[in-house]
């Protein structure tokens, strides 16, 4: 069996004293879409810095990432230079401050396909630039390319980002809240680009979001993290149907759903833990409804629960109640 | 259908707002001493270092700015006066700028050990009087206009230096140069091509601003005897000639309104700089 196109494991990663993120383990195919999900501060934006190797020195990065087999994890910056932007592309949630605002759209597709192609002439790699512009679907892109960012709208700036993403053919995408800072209509369009980008070139994409909606219709895989930690990890039919963690039934609960009047809508209490006081035992418990004794002494591991996923609780199997039962109710 | 749109970058041409009456005078100021630096020996004044008339005349129509203690034109050496002045501004913000902003890119760049020692160098230069160290290094090295340019520039480097560091220490933490680092970019690359385009407004206006200071400390070296030397006719050393005539006030006059004219015309072209390149400033 060929190795995954990523796969991290056992991934920690600490500043200073303070314990960031700890045992994550992740993988994803060729063609497969990870949905990496949780609330801001629970260290799923770190992690993908760290894939990336974007995290300065001062951080320490253990355990093992693989890019098809390739370790990266200790790698030298300047050969972790040759394969961003090539092997593995990053789009980031802010188009508005993403894209430097004094290079035309033009150079900075140019410059993309420059840094790892330098050979190519000017002419074609302004042609190239016209193809991937043509390939997020972006109207007059021949006009675009003389424009400045500032000239954009917001959804024509992500399409940018994507194209500039894509500027070297991936084969891993990673993107970072893609549509946090867009219009709800220009959000469906991007994911519906991405998921039609990620099909035509058989790419890996690890998307990471809080929103559990998107998640859930494009990801194939999806990885739950709480305050640095997986607590539920499995296919989105499993862990969507029926979640066997506490907090990822919280989550899931606390969707407002269109069909159903509610008087108030349901949250998980409480807030997440700093990172300089992450509690004893499960990280979950101060917040759990179920949590018990053992949960204040031990930390549960990902063990493997009924429905194929696997979840980090020691109550798994009785804690939470099947969505599917609560529905009939 | 899309040709109806307005285009960006098609615009009304109105009058830009930064140009107003200070920056016009300003341009006419330094344009005016600019086309003399240019023209002057085609002029129809009298040689500089010639003695054409009795000494220490008053202005007159033949001498419009009067003669000095040797008998020379102080209109003609104040107009040839200012090649010196112009040339070694420029001379010295050019080096100070280039070697200044330089340092400081790198210091703000790379950060760490670099950093702090880049900067404490700045900071024990910066702790001189400016006028203090340059005297001491053109002392050092003896006068003349050339090594009076050296001092200057070893007075002028850490001001850009401290200027770009913190310009590029604030670009560098933005978003775009994040994603240029995950698209591949090496450091040469971010660096030249994501952080110093949006890090050199302040250094030009700074340096616009800094001409007119430049010219003020060259002609305060040449006044002590530490720039030009005594037949060259400098700005500075004719007020220091004059000095000692006092009540032939007309020999410091010349010279003495130029300087201010060239520092009044920079520090207006500095303000109009500042209201077209910095959007804060209002």
């Amino acid at each position: 069996m060929t190795a995954p196109l990523l796969e991290v494991r056992d991934l920690g990663i600490a500043i200073g004293a303070l314990d960031v993120v700890r045992g994550v383990d992740l993988s994803l195919g060729r063609g497969k879409t990870l949905g990496l999900v949780g609330e801001s501060g629970c260290g799923k934006s770190i992690t993908m810095l760290a894939i990336m190797g974007l995290l300065s020195e001062h951080v320490r990065v253990t355990g093992s990432i693989r890019l098809s087999g390739d370790e990266l994890v200790g790698k030298p910056q300047s050969a972790l230079a040759e394969l961003r932007g090539k092997r593995m592309a990053m789009i980031f949630q802010d188009p508005m401050t993403s894209l430097n605002p004094v290079m035309t759209v033009g150079e900075q597709l140019g410059e993309a396909i420059a840094i790892h192609q330098p050979r190519m002439k000017r002419q074609a790699r302004q042609a190239r630039a016209l193809d991937l512009l043509r390939l997020v679907a972006i109207p007059f892109p021949d006009r675009r390319l003389l424009q400045y960012p500032h000239e954009l709208s917001g959804g024509m700036r992500q399409r940018v980002m994507i194209a500039i993403a894509m500027a070297n053919d991936p084969e891993l995408l990673i993107a970072d809240e893609p549509t946090t800072a867009l219009d709800v209509t220009v959000q469906a369009q991007i994911m519906e680009l991405l998921q039609r980008l990620q099909a035509e070139r058989h790419m890996g994409m690890l998307l990471i979001s809080h929103d559990l909606g998107v998640v859930g219709d494009i990801a194939d895989e999806v990885a739950i993290m709480y305050a640095g930690r997986i607590c539920e990890r499995g296919s989105v039919d499993a862990v969507f149907d029926s979640p066997h963690h506490p907090y990822t039934h919280g989550l899931l609960a606390s969707l407002p759903q269109i069909d159903r009047t509610v008087g108030k809508l349901a949250s998980i209490p409480g807030a997440l833990p700093s990172l300089a006081s992450r509690p004893q035992g499960c990280r979950f418990h101060p917040r759990c409804f179920h949590a018990q004794e053992t949960c204040r002494r031990e930390e549960p591991q990902l063990r493997p629960v009924a429905s194929g996923a696997v979840a980090a609780c020691h109550f798994a199997e009785i804690a939470v109640p099947s969505r599917k039962a609560e529905e009939v109710a | 259908m899309a040709e109806n749109l307005a285009l960006p970058g098609v615009r009304r041409r109105e009058w830009p707002k930064w140009l107003k009456l200070p920056v016009l005078i300003g341009f006419g100021i330094i344009g005016f001493w600019v086309l003399v630096c240019l023209s002057v020996d085609f002029w129809p004044i009298d040689n500089p270092i010639d003695m054409v008339a009795r000494r220490l005349q008053p202005p007159s129509f033949d001498h419009w700015f009067g003669t000095d203690a040797l008998g020379r034109d102080v209109l003609s050496r104040t107009l040839h006066g200012a090649r010196f002045s112009l040339m070694m501004s420029c001379a010295v913000i050019i080096f100070a700028v280039l070697i200044g902003s330089t340092i400081g890119a790198i210091a703000g760049y790379v950060g760490g050990f670099v950093d702090g020692a880049l900067m404490r160098l700045v900071d024990v230069t910066l702790s001189f009087p400016p006028i203090l160290l340059a005297m001491a290094v053109t002392a050092a090295l003896g006068p003349g206009l050339e090594n009076a340019a050296v001092a200057m520039i070893i007075v002028w480097w850490p001001i850009y230096a401290r200027l770009m560091r913190g310009q590029v220490l604030s670009v560098k933490s933005r978003e775009h140069v994040e994603a240029a680092v995950a698209a591949g970019a090496s450091h040469s690359r971010t660096l030249l091509k994501h952080i110093l385009p949006l890090s050199w407004s302040p250094i030009l206006i700074n340096a616009t601003m800094d001409f007119g200071q430049v010219v003020l400390l060259t002609a305060s070296l040449s006044f002590i005897g530490l720039g030009a030397s005594p037949p060259t006719p400098e700005w500075g050393s004719m007020i220091s000639e004059g000095a000692i005539h006092f009540y032939q006030w007309w020999i410091c006059a010349g010279p003495g309104i130029a300087i201010l004219s060239v520092v009044l015309g920079f520090n207006f072209l500095g303000d109009g700089l500042r209201d077209l390149l910095d959007p804060r400033s209002k």
